[in-house]
């Protein structure tokens, strides 16, 4: 079965922006780092489809590469998440503006 | 010829003046250090006095327009254009290093009486022998740059030294008075120089080089460059309009007046003017100018000096207008004459103010010649040698005064230039009261005020250091003018003769002379016995004049002329100054800078409300940035393809 690949291209887009919405629209950083994993798939996605239509595993080879450096930068992320939360009790993301111009530390 | 002995004679003054100075910064005083400074500040002038006497006598078997050249390095090199420190002693410049190591030499000795209780004993000669190396290195010089470094270095030292007393404001004043008034000349004579330099064809920059290219040059170009330098002279040698600086100069220590506002650096200008002989011998019309402002300075200050009670300004009065005899000779190109005054003034003037400062201490600082009088049988040593002096100045025969005055005379006299000479004549006539009026007051005329007991009749006694050089000036005073002896009178004219300048020549028959030199005596015995009348035998007892009527007034206040020097220059500079200082400095510069600080800091505000820590704000402009740079690389690059 052929798709058109139109449709990859389209459904990367749409990942995209979503993922791009979600960052900014939502404030809660678990939400957000899904978000960012959504463009990071869409990205994958792209890759994968112009490894196809042009004959050239690279494309294939550099997504499959990234999907297992996306799974550890999760632990890294989730982690890093976890050691936000013990600080503030929050995850809300407007909470965190220690480092914005005119701030105490 | 070539010798190194003159650099020596330079270079050993300031050598002195740097190991004293060093030692009075940073060894603490003692008594031991007063001998060390003793030692060192008479010890370089002396032996500089010596080096000159050999180097002068070893000239002397030389023919006359032969030089010793003595080279040091050179100093500016550009293609084949050089100019070295080079010193050069010809037959001029002898007589000016003869002049300043020998009368420098002796007033260092007085001044080490006159100094010897000053805290700043060692400061002082530091700068004594600092303004003497400096001196010699403005006579030395073989180009005019040098000329001028040394021009402007005995302007600092005498800067330093009428403020020597620094604790009293007035003298900061005159000091700063001297100095910026010199600074005024010092512009013409550098734009002078700069004229001639840029004028210049041949390579090099000594005397004998732009001599030898003054052909070059067109008489209106020469005639400028003659005026500017002589605006130079004007400053230094204390003459018409630029002189108000010298009697203020006064505040100095006594031997510093005597030195350096009487014998040798107020001499510079007329040096100068002997110096430029070829370049003013093809510019007759700036030569009677500057005689003009010879004659008028010396009328001027003549009548000035007839009215002032304080001895020492009464000198200073009198040395610019023996200056300006000095300049009536360069001036009308008699040189040797105007050379020849300028060293029999330096004896005897040096001499005049070295007697007025061992008044000074003996009376405990007093300077009032009307709260003096009959010291003559107090300090006899004083008095002889200062009637020595006072004769001399007043050009009665035999004392060198005469020679070298009548000399000038006479000679304006056989040249044409009638009102300068009967300028001349009124000016011996009043030098002869004024300083007849200083004798009899100060020596003579009987003590009213000691006998009120206003003053205790105590004297000091004077140190022998301050007594012995005045006998050797008395006779350098009386003997000198045999050096110059007139044909008229038997004589040779030997010192014009050795000289060897390029003077004008006009001869007057001697049956002239003789006439013209019996008018002048009868004219300064009739100031003489003016001054014996009003002084010595007074209608009413001897006070301070108080002058009544307006002229007499207007002339004890100097015609108001430094009041209206200030009105007219120093109240507009003033103005100006101040104006700056509220409106351009603070509102226009300051506030041009303050505005571009608003500006930065302004836009460095604004600039940092972005980083509001904010990380979705963040991501909104990352995306808006690389959305950015995506089309314009869609559209740049995309669609070329």
């Amino acid at each position: 079965m052929t798709v058109n690949p139109d449709a990859y291209f389209a459904v990367a887009t749409l990942l995209f922006s979503l993922g791009i919405l979600g960052v900014i629209s939502r404030r809660n950083l678990l939400v957000m780092y899904l978000s960012i994993e959504l463009m990071l798939n869409a990205v994958n996605l792209i890759l994968a489809t112009f490894s196809r239509l042009h004959p050239d595993e690279g494309g294939t080879m550099i997504a499959l590469f990234m999907i297992g450096v996306i799974a550890a930068e999760a632990a890294l992320f989730l982690a890093v998440i976890v050691q936000i939360y013990r600080k503030k009790h929050t995850l809300d993301s407007d909470a965190f503006t220690e480092l914005a111009q005119g701030k105490k530390l | 010829m070539s010798s190194s002995l003159p650099s020596l004679i330079v270079l050993l003054p300031f050598f002195g003046a740097g190991v004293m100075g060093f030692v009075y910064l940073f060894v603490p005083a003692g008594r031991n250090l007063r001998r060390f400074y003793v030692a060192v500040g008479i010890g370089t002038p002396l032996l500089a006095a010596l080096l000159g006497l050999i180097v002068v006598g070893e000239m002397l078997t030389l023919p006359a327009s032969a030089s010793i050249a003595s080279p040091l390095y050179s100093w500016i090199a550009i293609g084949s254009f050089e100019i070295d420190v080079a010193f050069v002693v010809d037959r001029l410049s002898a007589v000016m290093l003869l002049v300043v190591t020998l009368v420098g030499s002796l007033i260092h000795i007085y001044a080490v009486g006159y100094m010897w209780d000053d805290q700043g004993f060692g400061k002082f000669f530091a700068y004594f022998n600092f303004f003497l190396g400096a001196m010699l290195l403005l006579v030395l010089a073989n180009n005019p740059i040098l000329l001028f470094i040394g021009w402007e270095l005995v302007g600092l030292a005498s800067y330093l030294l009428i403020g020597f007393y620094h604790h009293d404001t007035a003298n900061i004043t005159a000091a700063n008075k001297a100095f910026l008034l010199n600074r005024v000349g010092d512009f013409g004579f550098v734009s002078g120089l700069g004229l001639l330099f840029a004028l210049q064809k041949q390579s090099g920059f000594d005397f004998a080089a732009i001599f030898a290219g003054l052909g070059g040059i067109d008489t209106a170009m020469l005639s400028l460059i003659g005026l500017l330098l002589f605006v130079g002279a004007m400053g230094k040698s204390a003459q018409i309009p630029l002189y108000v600086w010298l009697p203020d100069a006064m505040a100095g220590p006594t031997p510093v007046s005597a030195l350096i506002h009487a014998a040798t650096m107020v001499t510079a200008g007329v040096y100068m003017v002997a110096r430029f002989a070829p370049l003013y011998n093809r510019i007759p019309d700036v030569g009677l100018f500057i005689a003009g402002i010879g004659a008028a300075s010396a009328l001027l200050a003549a009548l000035f000096a007839s009215w002032q009670n304080d001895i020492k300004k009464i000198l200073a009065y009198s040395t610019m207008s023996q200056l300006g005899y000095m300049l009536i000779a360069v001036g009308l190109g008699e040189y040797s004459n105007g050379i020849f005054h300028l060293a029999a003034h330096a004896f005897f003037k040096a001499l005049l103010f070295m007697g007025a400062g061992a008044v000074i201490i003996a009376l405990h600082h007093e300077q009032d010649i009307f709260k003096m009088g009959g010291l003559g049988s107090r300090l006899p040593a004083v008095r002889r040698t200062m009637l020595v002096a006072t004769l001399a100045i007043t050009g009665i025969p035999i004392f060198a005064g005469f020679f070298s005055k009548d000399a000038i005379l006479s000679y304006a006299f056989a040249s044409g230039h009638t009102t300068i000479w009967a300028i001349g004549v009124v000016v011996a006539f009043l030098t002869a009261y004024y300083m007849f009026r200083l004798y009899f007051v100060v020596f003579v005329a009987p003590n009213h005020r000691s006998s009120r007991s206003r003053q205790s009749p105590s004297l000091t006694s004077l140190p022998r250091s301050m007594v012995w050089p005045l006998f050797v000036l008395a006779a350098g005073s009386i003997f000198l003018g045999f050096w110059n002896l007139p044909e008229a009178y038997g004589g040779s004219t030997w010192f014009s003769h050795e000289l060897h300048l390029a003077d004008h020549e006009a001869h007057l028959r001697f049956a002239k002379e003789y006439i013209l030199d019996g008018f002048n005596v009868l004219v300064a015995l009739l100031g003489i016995a003016i001054a014996y009348r009003k002084f010595v035998r007074p209608s009413h007892p001897l006070n301070a004049p108080i002058h009544r009527i307006a002229w007499q007034r207007a002339l004890a206040n100097t015609l108001y002329i430094d009041t209206l020097y200030d009105r007219l220059i120093v109240r507009p500079l003033r103005g100006i100054s101040n104006w700056q200082d509220r409106l351009i400095d603070p509102k226009i510069i300051d506030g041009s800078l303050r505005g571009l600080v608003t500006l930065y800091r302004g836009v460095a505000t604004q600039s940092a409300r972005l980083q509001n820590g904010n990380l979705r704000w963040y991501a909104l402009t990352f995306l808006l940035g690389v959305s950015g740079i995506s089309l314009y690389l869609l559209i740049a690059i995309g669609g070329a393809s």
